[in-house]
């Protein structure tokens, strides 16, 4: 085993341990933990892939960004409420997700395994900052305004709905 | 990806198993950064009673070693050997994992922060990128602190720990979109290079804009430190000592070690973006050092002095400063940063695109028409801020206020 399989089985387990630990955790805070363990890995996959800029926008956005939201929005809550949630799952519901997980698992490894794989040699991979970058200005410079615009206006209507009423005051 | 040289290549030799790296880049990278952490620690507090003590016209600590310069090493062991207390009600595995989280969101940092040339442990074609993306996992560590303490002051003191890093993130990344769209590249190393020269090509100095955006970063590095004046989260006067409140002994110390490692980090961060990195500044020094192991030793003393001395004046505002609140951190952030931040990138932009730099001149020119216009607008910016700053400090003294007025 090289290097890069040694890394890529330490990520999968680091994203794919953590995500059982979701479903099987009952505290809501351990949860958004083993949550952003989750997320760490999927950027640490990416990373492998060669796509750097992409690993550390994950990191970025949804560590540094809605994890910490997340962790906020769970700390407004009250802590006796949020532990006497514990133990609610019923036997029928834990039932369903068995088996629509079952189900889920074998389609894929059925496409998995009818899939033609093509092996391909290990190339060196570029850099991709600047191509991303190029891109986003010339190509994809429509695309990337319209998003921008979209998420500008979200912004404003979260401002809106947040915003203090003046009758309310 | 071209693999950059490093440490871990030179002592290693060409065509090491990936094991070997791996050990390798523990003991050449991992184990001297950890023992830098250490020291700029022990530093750094022993500068803070010290600078604090003299600010306060008081002496600090000045019984253990010359000056009180062991102090630090005798409450390090002190604070090892105290109880390691953890609430009866917290939440025990994430109270441990805590402080660990804080220390490995920091120290990851490291990564991507010159030395010196070729010190680094890995020029990352990303790296400032990186920086912003690492920037904030301190905070989840704080986070988690102040939630598994089940205590209310520290609960407060993580909130505001998690509004402020990911408020103060954003006009700090504007600072770096700022540099980044100047430098045309998001590797320290390219960035400082960039810089080589007449201290005239530092980026402080490249244009009016970047002076500003200096500021900017400086003020949001603060903040993402927790230093004062936005030391919110552990205000002493509201919150005890906010989400470290519950921790003692060594868990503590984790958390102190932390922040200090943080303010070396931005500072360094600062003095690669805006303060020409590992180079003197001196065109004709720089050439005479040349490269090699002195160039190497030179430039690692010239970073790490830019860095304390930025850790100095970090310190030098804590005891200078009164804590802001709340709603005046959120103002400073929403309303005065982030629109200037903005204005600082369209600014910089336009100020290259229509009076362009020359290219980077390896031979120590850069003394331009384009240099003394960014110095004349610096200075008019400086004097009417400095008006203002005067006008403001009378209106708000009476006594000032009444002598001026009649």
């Amino acid at each position: 085993m090289d290097w890069s399989t040694i890394m890529w089985w330490v990520m999968a387990a680091v994203t794919v341990i953590p995500a059982v630990m979701i479903v099987l955790s009952k505290d809501i805070v351990r949860l958004a933990f083993w949550l952003l363990a989750s997320l760490t890995g999927v950027a640490g996959l990416y990373i492998l892939l060669g796509a750097d800029f992409l690993g550390f926008t994950q990191v970025l956005v949804y560590i540094g960004g809605i994890m910490v939201l997340i962790l906020f929005g769970i700390m407004m809550t009250n802590r006796d409420a949020v532990l006497m949630r514990r133990g609610e799952t019923t036997g029928g519901a834990m039932l369903t997700g068995v088996v629509i997980a079952a189900a889920t698992a074998l389609a894929l490894l059925k496409v998995v395994k009818d899939t033609k794989w093509k092996e391909a040699a290990p190339v060196e991979m570029p850099a991709t900052t600047a191509r991303v970058g190029e891109a986003l200005l010339t190509d994809y410079v429509l695309p990337f305004e319209l998003v921008s615009v979209l998420l500008l206006i979200v912004l404003c209507g979260a401002a809106y709905i947040a915003r203090r009423r003046p009758e309310e005051t | 990806m071209t693999t950059p040289y490093t440490l871990v290549d030179w002592v290693l030799g060409d065509g090491a198993g990936w094991l070997a790296r791996f050990i390798g880049a523990i003991l050449v990278w991992a184990v001297p950064i950890t023992g830098f952490v250490s020291f700029v620690g022990l530093l750094s507090i022993w500068l803070e009673r010290k600078i604090s003590a003299h600010i306060q016209c008081r002496l600090g600590p000045m019984e253990v070693g010359p000056h009180g310069a062991l102090q630090t090493v005798a409450d390090g062991v002190k604070l090892l050997a105290k109880e390691d207390i953890i609430p009866a009600d917290a939440d025990r595995i994430l109270f441990a994992f805590a402080p660990m989280l804080a220390f490995a969101g920091t120290i990851v940092g490291f990564a991507v922060v010159p030395f010196g040339p070729g010190l680094i442990v890995a020029d990352l074609d990303i790296g400032l990128f990186y920086l912003a993306a690492v920037g904030s996992l301190e905070a989840i560590g704080v986070i988690a602190a102040g939630w598994a303490s089940n205590n209310k002051w520290s609960l407060f003191g993580s909130v505001r720990a998690a509004t402020q890093v990911v408020s103060y993130e954003i006009p700090m990344g504007l600072a770096f979109v700022t540099i980044a769209a100047l430098a045309g590249t998001l590797s320290m190393v390219g960035i400082v290079e960039q810089q080589q020269g007449w201290i005239a090509n530092w980026f402080l100095f490249r244009n009016p804009f970047t002076w500003v955006a200096f500021i900017i970063y400086y003020i949001a590095a603060l903040a993402e430190c927790k230093r004062a004046p936005f030391d919110l989260p552990e205000a002493e006067s509201e919150l005890v000592s906010g989400f470290h409140t519950e921790y003692s002994g060594m868990r503590f110390a984790i958390f102190f070690l932390a922040e200090y490692a943080q303010m070396y980090v931005v500072s360094a961060v600062a003095a690669v973006l805006f303060l020409g990195g590992w180079y003197t500044g001196i065109a004709p020094l720089d050439a005479a050092i040349g490269g090699g192991t002195a160039g190497m030793v030179v430039g690692a003393g010239v970073i790490v002095t830019k860095s304390f001395l930025l850790v100095c004046v970090q310190m030098w505002l804590r005891w200078t400063l009164p804590r802001i609140r709340l709603d005046q951190m959120m103002y400073l952030c929403l309303k005065v940063l982030m629109p200037f931040g903005m204005l600082t990138l369209v600014g910089s932009t336009v100020w290259e695109h229509f009076l362009p730099s020359p290219a980077i001149v390896k031979d120590g020119g850069g003394w331009t028409g384009n240099t003394v216009m960014t110095g004349v607008v610096v200075a008019a910016i400086g004097t009417v801020a400095l008006v203002a700053y005067v006008r403001s400090v009378i209106r708000a003294t009476p006594s000032l206020r009444a002598a001026s007025n009649s």
